[in-house]
């Protein structure tokens, strides 16, 4: 390998870590979106990683399972977020409280 | 450029530009931030091999994926977001104190203990677009079947959701 293994799977935890941080710090459902996506892309970093490490094409055909997946939930999200934008005109999670109680 | 000096230096650029998307304000920043992420992650993907996954990286989330997120941004019409008004400190804290302890975690874990690994001998094979085919049409046949009924069923959600009335 280029590098070793553990140096992928540390960039991958970090970026995997900065994904959540996104999550739990942000109020804007697009940044939040984002940061899914970060953190699947981490995921996706560390199978191929892996995949690489141990000479199998498993973790590459996972990744491309992964990558159909996020390209789904986008879809799915984005057209989400557009529903709830034209209820409520703000796409702020905090002001999106419906269901709460 | 020795190999090794340009994986850092693609994975300084990606943490970088994925602490930016994280605490830029504005949206389409944080977009176009995470494009440059997903462009280092594919220089990534060619040092490890893996050539046809970094052409699909660079396809499906810097192409497809990146311009659904420019167009919704549009369409939203959303400026510059108010400054993150009141900060709950203790939230904050605990989150970071809970990310780091899992990244640290995981992460001395990795350092202390890799006895687990063992490479196996001989070179690598598994990268090019003919193995990946092979093992995408024999051994998870079932799997890339079930991922197009996925896209289908994504597909038919997104139209229902977005359409304003059927």
């Amino acid at each position: 390998m280029v590098v070793p293994l553990e140096h992928v799977i540390a960039l991958s935890l970090a970026l995997f870590s900065i994904g959540v941080l996104g999550v739990l710090f942000r109020r804007n459902a697009i940044t939040i979106f984002m940061s899914i996506e970060l953190m699947l892309n981490a995921v996706n970093l560390a199978l191929v990683g892996f995949s690489r490490y141990y000479n199998s094409v498993d973790g590459q055909v996972f990744v491309f399972l992964v990558m159909t997946l996020a390209a789904a939930e986008v879809a799915v999200g984005l057209a989400i977020i557009i529903a709830v934008y034209r209820n409520r005109q703000t796409v702020n999670i905090d002001e999106i409280n419906l269901m709460k109680n | 450029m020795s190999l090794p000096l340009l994986f850092y230096i693609a994975a300084l650029i990606a943490v970088g530009s994925a602490v930016l998307v994280v605490l830029n304000k504005n949206v389409v920043y944080s977009a176009l931030l995470l494009v440059l992420c997903f462009f280092s992650l594919a220089i990534i993907y060619l040092l490890l091999e893996a050539y046809f996954l970094a052409v699909l990286e660079v396809f499906i989330y810097a192409g497809a994926i990146m311009v659904l997120f420019l167009f919704v941004i549009m369409l939203l019409n959303l400026g510059r977001e108010k400054a993150l008004e009141h900060f709950k400190y203790l939230q904050r804290g605990l989150s970071i104190f809970l990310v780091v302890l899992f990244f640290l975690g995981v992460f001395l874990l990795l350092l202390n203990d890799s006895s687990a690994l063992h490479q196996p001998e001989g070179g690598f094979s598994a990268g090019g677009v003919y193995s990946l085919g092979e093992a995408l049409f024999t051994k998870y046949l079932l799997p890339f079947e079930v991922a197009s009924l996925l896209l289908l069923v994504a597909l038919i959600g997104t139209v229902y959701l977005a359409k304003r009335k059927i």
